[in-house]
């Protein structure tokens, strides 16, 4: 790859981020049509990817980066193959169309420049996410995707239920991402290596490590929340509380996909284990099917195309951990069928909404007149979605069902539950596609109609691709589906499949599940009331669970807070002393090193115990005090004679401070204590001053041992050395204390003039707040808050 | 505490010990004293002063608010440790310059400056503090 490249790379995997920034101001000059500037990002991006395919079809990877943090070996860098490319063509691609429709659905929305520049950061998360090399950067991009979903989601941010969806979506897909990061150190330090590419090359047997499992829950911890696999599947149908665009690209063709993405990036390095092909199968399977019949309950079409989308994911992380070649083909060719017939019929229930004013099935029909060639786009991707020809959904299905029918249980197991499946979602399919088109007309806006352009390119130009990606299958094999199943795999692979499928066992699988999904639709009604009365018999799903989680935290963490932080400033202060306590006496009696007997220093001179005379003095009048005043004004009596005793053992700065401190302290304590309006004498029960008084001689004690065994060791003369020697020499001052508050730990004074400052600040609106008449304070009891 | 001959005193009293802080400020590195000392020296000045004649005409004195004082004494204390910026000399790096003044060699330091800062924030913290608990205790 040659510089121009590289850094135009760099440029390209900035540019939506750049986009977003100019975004509302474009919206505010062109209004709606927006739509038209912006999509040129999306566009070049596009054909920036799009200019790497035949290098990627030699079967080479195009790897690039530049040095984010040297010092720890992290690197802004990208490592495109092919499963990488054909990630970034549909998330540029789909995100031309996307942009181009999110004008048409959006026009006149007050807030359609924030929204481009949500989706266009979305946008550039996502592209970075799936060509990002370095772990860090990896997972950087992860967490991105979640919040701009985040964002999103939450775009109606004035209705509560989209606030919901959006907190959920992020608490779900963001805790999956710390799951994933756990994984990824753990990958890092069992193989020492950072970059994916390198994983991929190195011939490290991550499998035979004993982390292995530990690592592998981790990162499909990771990958199930992104691809909503049962049961934390929930947060996906709820994310539909965003605007349809938004739902059209994150929750078809892109952001639930990195979860995908991530199996798929890592089947070559920890894929081929029993773990990987019995875990991954399973919870595919059981998502595929719960998907299914969740969809068939609904009538909403977003929340049945919702349904779907979740059941697709659950197929595509079947097939990816099935272990067979064929099944990774599948899951290649039916990620880009899906791409694009579920990015077209949420488009098209977008429509329908826009235009006819509801997304419910039973309350619109007959729009087939009104609607031509959004009707057009809708069957030609339900077709691809049930998996008939001619359209590029057709060979995917073939290669699903040649990639599962295998000898065995397990494999006939899997292939009944991917022909119910299919069958299901050719039911939704069709009810999305026709019953809003065909029947008595009917609707709750007066003409609807096909709308402006911008609304309805985007399903039009997918559903073409949908046929032109079949008819020209040997062209889509060599630049996509090869480079693509080859990554995944971790070996050459081939894929041959065209609209002309050879005669077998897959094509007899389609056939069954073509008769067993017209007799479901002849029959939806019915299913869905019997799925009804199922769901109301149950009465309780994971998402009523979720609430139930963050309830119990919530509570849980205010009875822990009551525990820990009572606000008593009493508990605080005991609980403080009797720790410090223990802290000294424990280890000193545990190791046996209490200090040995002091000998009674006989050369004290007659001055010396005066003034240590009047610092007991001094705490005498402190306990025997009849007022607070008189109490901490006897406590400086104590303070000076220490002070005294400094000055008298050569340290006058010390001394000095000592002095000063003092005073302000006696002052300060006073003003404080008149404040507070504290009855002036002590007024603690008998049990509580014994309580105390034993706690502060335990103190003492403590702290007398402590200072005798410190004398008594050998004392280091290391550093006292240093800054005499040096103290003039090389900074200029005469007065050691000084010299190293100032210059040798200078940087340490620094910090402490700022907590200084902080302090006062603090201190002063503390004060300040209480001038104010009292302002009741919340209790943040949740109970009493869910009770408002 | 308002007594006549308090209150007489303290002004020249006040003023007294805040040229001593001063003093006691500037002959920090090579004799006893110092930035921190110094600070809390002119706090206290300026807390007798407040005890005998009431809190405003502190304020006025003062002129600055103390926090904005403590404030411009860590940015100047900062300020301090960043001018190494411009002898590539890692933060915090003293700086020594000797300016030939009337024959005399004037010592500038960047310790000094710092130490300034110092004495700024301790005096800007301790007096608001000492300051807003009189005006409490007088209102």
């Amino acid at each position: 790859m040659d510089a121009t490249t590289h850094s135009t790379t760099l440029i390209v995997l900035l540019l939506p981020f750049i986009a977003a920034v100019f975004a509302p101001a474009l919206t505010r000059i062109f209004k709606h049509n927006t739509a038209w500037v912006l999509a040129i990002v999306p566009a070049v991006v596009f054909w920036h990817f799009f200019t790497f395919l035949p290098e990627i079809e030699r079967g080479e990877v195009v790897t690039g980066g530049y040095q984010w943090i040297p010092a720890y070996r992290v690197n802004f860098s990208w490592f495109i193959d092919g499963l990488s490319l054909t990630f970034a063509l549909l998330i540029s691609g789909i995100g031309v169309l996307i942009v181009m429709y999110s004008g048409g659905y959006l026009k006149k929305h007050p807030q359609l420049g924030r929204f481009y520049s949500f989706i266009l950061m979305f946008m550039g998360s996502m592209l970075g996410l799936v060509v990002a090399d370095s772990f860090l950067m990896f997972f950087v991009f992860w967490e991105l995707t979640s919040i701009t979903s985040f964002l999103l989601i939450g775009f109606d941010h004035k209705r509560e239920v989209s606030r919901r969806a959006a907190l959920q979506a992020l608490v779900v897909t963001g805790g999956g991402g710390l799951f994933l990061l756990a994984g990824m150190l753990l990958i890092w330090n069992v193989t020492g290596i950072t970059e994916l590419s390198l994983l991929l090359r190195a011939d490290v047997a991550l499998v035979d490590s004993p982390y292995y499992i530990a690592i592998l829950v981790l990162v499909l911890g990771g990958a199930f929340t992104k691809s909503a696999q049962f049961p934390l599947h929930f947060w996906l149908p709820n994310a539909m509380e965003a605007p349809t665009p938004v739902s059209a690209y994150l929750h078809s063709a892109t952001m639930v996909k990195a979860g995908v993405y991530l199996l798929m990036r890592m089947n070559p390095v920890l894929g081929d284990t029993a773990a990987w092909e019995t875990v991954l199968p399973l919870f595919g399977g059981t998502t595929l099917i719960v998907g299914t019949l969740l969809a068939v309950r609904q009538t909403d079409m977003k929340l049945m195309l919702a349904y779907t989308t979740v059941s697709s994911l659950g197929l595509l992380v079947m097939l990816t951990g099935f272990g067979y070649e064929k099944a990774i083909e599948a899951a290649v060719l039916y990620l880009v069928a899906h791409s694009m017939f579920k990015g077209a019929l949420f488009m098209v229930a977008g429509a329908i909404d826009h235009e006819a004013g509801t997304r419910d099935i039973n309350k619109v029909g007959g729009l087939i007149t009104a609607m031509p060639i959004v009707f057009g786009a809708a069957i030609a991707s339900a077709i691809s979605m049930a998996g008939l020809p001619p359209f590029f959904g057709f060979l995917a299905k073939e290669e699903i069902y040649a990639g599962l029918w295998h000898p065995g249980s397990w494999p006939l197991f899997f292939t009944l539950v991917a022909i119910v499946g299919n069958g299901l979602m050719f039911v939704i399919g069709f009810a999305v596609a026709l019953k809003p088109f065909l029947g008595e007309k009917k609707s709750p806006t007066e003409h609807p109609h096909d709308g402006p352009v911008l609304l309805w390119l985007g399903p039009v130009v997918l559903a073409a691709l949908s046929l032109l990606t079949a008819v020209f299958s040997g062209v889509v094999h060599r630049y996509i589906s090869d480079p693509m199943s080859t990554a995944v795999a971790g070996e050459p692979v081939e894929v041959y499949i065209s609209l002309i499928p050879p005669i077998g066992v897959p094509l007899l699988l389609s056939v069954i599940t073509i008769v067993f999904g017209v007799v479901a639709y002849r029959n939806l009604e019915r299913m869905r009331s019997a799925m009804a009365t199922v769901l109301e018999t149950i009465g309780w799903g994971p998402d009523r669970g979720f609430d139930q989680f963050i309830r119990g935290l919530v509570r849980m963490s205010f009875w822990f807070t009551q525990i820990v932080q009572p606000g008593r400033l009493e508990i605080y202060m005991k609980t403080t002393f009797i720790v410090l306590a223990l802290c000294l006496l424990v280890p000193m009696f545990v190791y046996d090193e209490l200090p040995a007997m002091p000998r009674f220093p006989h050369d004290m001179a007659l001055y010396e115990m005066v003034i240590m005379a009047i610092a007991v003095v001094g705490l005498l009048a402190v306990i025997y005090a009849k007022n607070r005043l008189t109490a901490i004004v006897s406590l400086g009596i104590q303070g000076f004679a220490v002070a005294l005793i400094f000055m008298l053992f050569g340290a006058p700065d010390l001394s000095f401070t000592q002095f000063m401190v003092e005073t302000l302290s006696v002052v300060i304590l006073a003003l404080v204590m008149t404040r507070l309006r504290l009855t002036p004498t002590d007024h603690r029960s008998v049990g509580t001053r014994v309580i105390d008084m034993s706690i502060s001689v335990v103190c003492a004690t403590a702290f007398v041992l402590l200072l005798l065994n410190v004398t008594q060791l050998p004392f280091d003369q290391t550093l006292s050395d240093f800054f005499t020697r040096y103290s003039v020499p090389i900074a200029n001052g005469g007065n050691i204390v000084n010299v190293i508050l100032v210059d040798f730990r200078g940087t340490d004074t620094w910090g402490e003039i700022a907590v200084v400052l902080v302090a006062g600040l603090a201190i002063l609106s503390l004060m300040r707040i209480r001038l104010r008449p009292a302002v009741p304070i919340a209790s943040n009891d949740p109970v009493e808050e869910e009770r408002r | 505490m308002r007594t006549l001959i308090f209150r007489t005193v303290a002004p020249y009293l006040t003023s007294l010990i805040v040229v001593f802080s001063v003093f006691v400020l500037l002959r920090g590195h090579n004799e006893p004293g110092g930035g921190f000392i110094g600070g809390l020296i002119a706090a206290s000045a300026f807390a007798i002063y407040g005890i005998a004649c009431g809190v405003s005409p502190v304020r006025r004195a003062l002129y600055f608010h103390p926090m904005g004082i403590a404030g411009a004494g860590l940015t100047l204390g900062s300020l301090a440790g960043l001018l190494s910026v411009f002898e590539r000399v890692p933060f915090m790096t003293g700086l020594w310059y000797y300016v030939p003044i009337f024959g005399q060699e004037l010592v500038l330091s960047t310790v000094l400056l710092f130490d300034i800062g110092v004495y700024f924030v301790v005096l800007g913290s301790i007096t608001s503090i000492a300051l807003a608990l009189e005006e409490r205790s007088n209102d």
